[in-house]
């Protein structure tokens, strides 16, 4: 593309700001050994659902355990039930949209909770947008209940085995699933003497 | 646009209505009200809410019900979802403080902290956040959890018709608020913890009126305990009520008063301190009944414990007078200071004197941190808390830009509500009110 004018590059705007595209380097997290019960934990899992573990990411002293969805709910048994790993409660868990990583657009991150041991740990899956689903945590864990309904709600991630999936937060008849990346924020300019600010969503970013 | 039973095409891949229930977790009361009718019996549907008074906010609730019995109960929600987690996802990281506050707004404070701490640990900051401003932190948190649980004591008795406690629990809440109010500049939403900090040192006069504020709450609190402790009518209607055991909390992921209302005694202040709270002496309340006088005993307890924290932590804020209580980190920290000039407004005139007439480099540092935001690597975290309702932790992502790339928030409130039916079930509409006045719900935190 020609360069027209000193900084617009051809386009109305000359501010020298060309809008940002973020290309983001995601922790790969620290190398193993973890410390503590992490690299116990993490064996012991591998030991009884053979083949669940995707990647282990150990970033900010938090472990995130990556399982493919096909061995999540094994692997969330075994999370539950062996003695060594006693993750009672699933406290949280919500969805999270990246449209880069293809084949794997829709994740789904489980914040697990041992209170014998009292130790805390997060779990994630992901599964293509083309094929949204998820098995239920429901049946191990019936607290995520509403997280599910919530995350099937707020970005289409149709959790199987799931006794009742119903939208949880937007009204019945609403289509689309609006915290994916691809739903518009939308919103109206907002009016100032003088000036008017444009929606949140066409504000630029500097970073 | 109406769902037609039989063709819920937005409700779940290949799920139909087969009975109330199913209508009744999404669906219109026509709908509901028509399975009724094929129905021909006696049970009775009725729809409790969103605007019923005695819901504690916009919760819909609907029941079938023989006689005055509960058979089943569903909640509805979703009537206040205000989309705050898609808004925060085109701000910065220091707007969302401005926006998390608003979720659960009996208890701002925590929400605050929960996306502080989150963001801090992203950051890679935890251990440069400056003593002064976590005593801050602290500080806040305990008043907040009074006034929260304040306002727990006097909903629930406004709804069987204690108004005596009512009109107390606010009167109390009012004090600190009004302290809030002298620190933050505002009594709700107040948008004082930032990332790295909090958003400016106390007042002057900040001590002297928390004193107050203690010895205040010291003669109140009573107060309370006289009215409702041996109250008759209080008891009857709140013991054996809404009863839930270890194994329903387990199950349902109940935490909070609820969890320790049935003798387990979990507090994240002491099993995953934040803030310093390893270093504060405190003990974690427990009753054993289940029930919703439980609950209501587990907070009153509470009030004490907090006012115990409060009192170390005021000595502790006496003693680090005119420390920082902002990251000492120029990228991070806000680069104006604070100052409430003759309008009432807060720009400080100095700084707008430099800036505006004496300095380039302080101008486009001003602009690059307010315009801007600062770029939180990429990655995710989770940091829990124990708010007045139990675990709340937020959720975030970030791409490595100055705007989280998604924030959750786990809400106590809305986990805890799921218990609804299991409390309800098999007892009388009339102890509906109270099982959710046990379990303090507020739908601004439910829906967010």
């Amino acid at each position: 593309m020609s360069t027209q004018g000193m900084w617009s590059s051809g386009t109305g705007d000359t501010s020298g700001y060309g809008g940002i595209v973020r290309q983001p380097q995601w922790p790969v997290g620290e190398p193993p050994p973890y410390g503590g019960w992490m690299d116990g934990a993490v064996a012991r899992l591998e030991e009884l659902v053979e083949g669940s573990i995707d990647k282990v990411v150990y970033h900010r002293k938090e472990l995130t355990i990556h399982i493919r969805r096909e061995k999540l709910a094994q692997a969330l048994q075994a999370l539950r039930d062996d003695y060594g790993l006693r993750f009672e409660y699933c406290t949280s868990l919500s969805g999270v949209h990246y449209p880069q990583d293809s084949g794997a657009e829709l994740h789904v991150v489980y914040q697990l909770q041992s209170m014998t041991h009292n130790r805390r740990l997060r779990v994630e899956t992901s599964a293509p947008d083309a094929d949204p689903h998820v098995p239920s945590a429901v049946p191990v864990y019936p607290a995520a209940d509403w997280h599910e309904r919530e995350a099937w709600d707020m970005f289409g991630i149709v959790f199987d085995g799931h006794p009742h999936l119903t939208r949880i937060l937007m009204p019945d008849d609403w289509s689309g699933h609006p915290q994916r990346k691809d739903y518009p924020l939308g919103g109206i300019p907002i009016e100032f003497k003088g000036a008017k600010v444009p929606p949140a969503e066409q504000r630029r970013r500097y970073l | 646009m109406s769902t037609t039973p039989g063709t819920d095409f937005y409700a779940a891949p290949g799920a139909e209505y087969e009975n109330a229930y199913d209508a009744a977790q999404a669906g219109d009361f026509e709908d509901i009200q028509r399975v009724q009718a094929e129905r021909s019996d006696e049970v009775l549907v009725i729809n409790m809410g969103p605007q019923h008074p005695s819901t504690h906010g916009v919760l819909r609730l609907m029941l079938e019900c023989d006689g005055e019995t509960v058979l089943s109960i569903r909640p509805g929600i979703g009537f206040l979802h205000t989309g705050i987690e898609k808004n925060m996802e085109y701000r910065t990281f220091t707007q969302g403080s401005a926006f998390v506050t608003r979720m659960d707004y009996v208890a701002p404070l925590f929400n605050e902290a929960a996306y502080v701490l989150s963001v801090e640990r992203l950051l890679g900051v935890e251990d440069q956040i400056p003593r002064r401003a976590q005593e801050i932190r602290v500080l806040m948190m305990e008043l907040c959890r009074i006034a929260s649980h304040m306002v727990a004591f006097a909903t629930s008795g406004l709804e069987i018709g204690a108004l005596t406690v009512y009109m107390n629990g606010f009167r109390e809440r009012e004090m600190v608020l009004d302290f809030f109010e002298a620190v933050t500049g505002l009594r709700m939403n107040h948008e004082y913890f930032r990332p790295g900090g909090v958003a400016n040192d106390l007042p002057e006069n900040a001590m002297a009126q928390l004193h107050d504020v203690i010895d205040w709450l010291e003669k109140k609190i009573p107060e309370i305990n006289q009215f409702c402790d041996d109250n008759p009518i209080f008891r009857g209607r709140m013991m054996n009520v809404a009863y839930m055991d270890l194994t329903a909390c387990f199950a349902l992921g109940i935490t909070g008063p609820c969890l320790r209302s049935a003798g387990y005694p979990w507090d994240l202040r002491k099993q995953a301190p934040y803030c310093g709270y390893e270093t504060y002496d405190f003990d974690v309340v427990t009753e054993e009944s289940c029930d919703a006088y439980g609950r209501y005993k587990v907070r009153i307890r509470e009030l004490w414990e907090s006012l115990k924290i409060i009192r170390q932590a005021a000595q502790r804020l006496e003693a680090s007078v005119g420390q920082p209580v902002m990251i000492d980190d120029p990228l991070l920290k806000w680069p104006s200071r604070l100052v409430v000039g003759p309008d009432g407004q807060g720009n400080s005139h100095e700084h707008v004197k430099h800036i505006m007439g004496e300095s380039m480099e302080g101008l486009i540092h001003h602009f690059k941190t307010v315009s801007g935001g600062f770029a939180v690597p990429a990655g995710q975290a989770y940091v829990p808390i124990e708010s007045p309702k139990g675990e709340l932790g937020c959720h975030v992502v970030s791409d490595g830009g100055s705007h989280p790339y998604r924030v959750h928030m786990r809400d106590p409130g809305f986990n805890n509500l799921q218990a609804i039916p299991l409390l309800c079930e098999g007892g009388m509409i009339a102890d509906i009110v109270v099982a959710i006045g046990s379990l303090d719900p507020v739908m601004g935190g439910v829906d967010r």
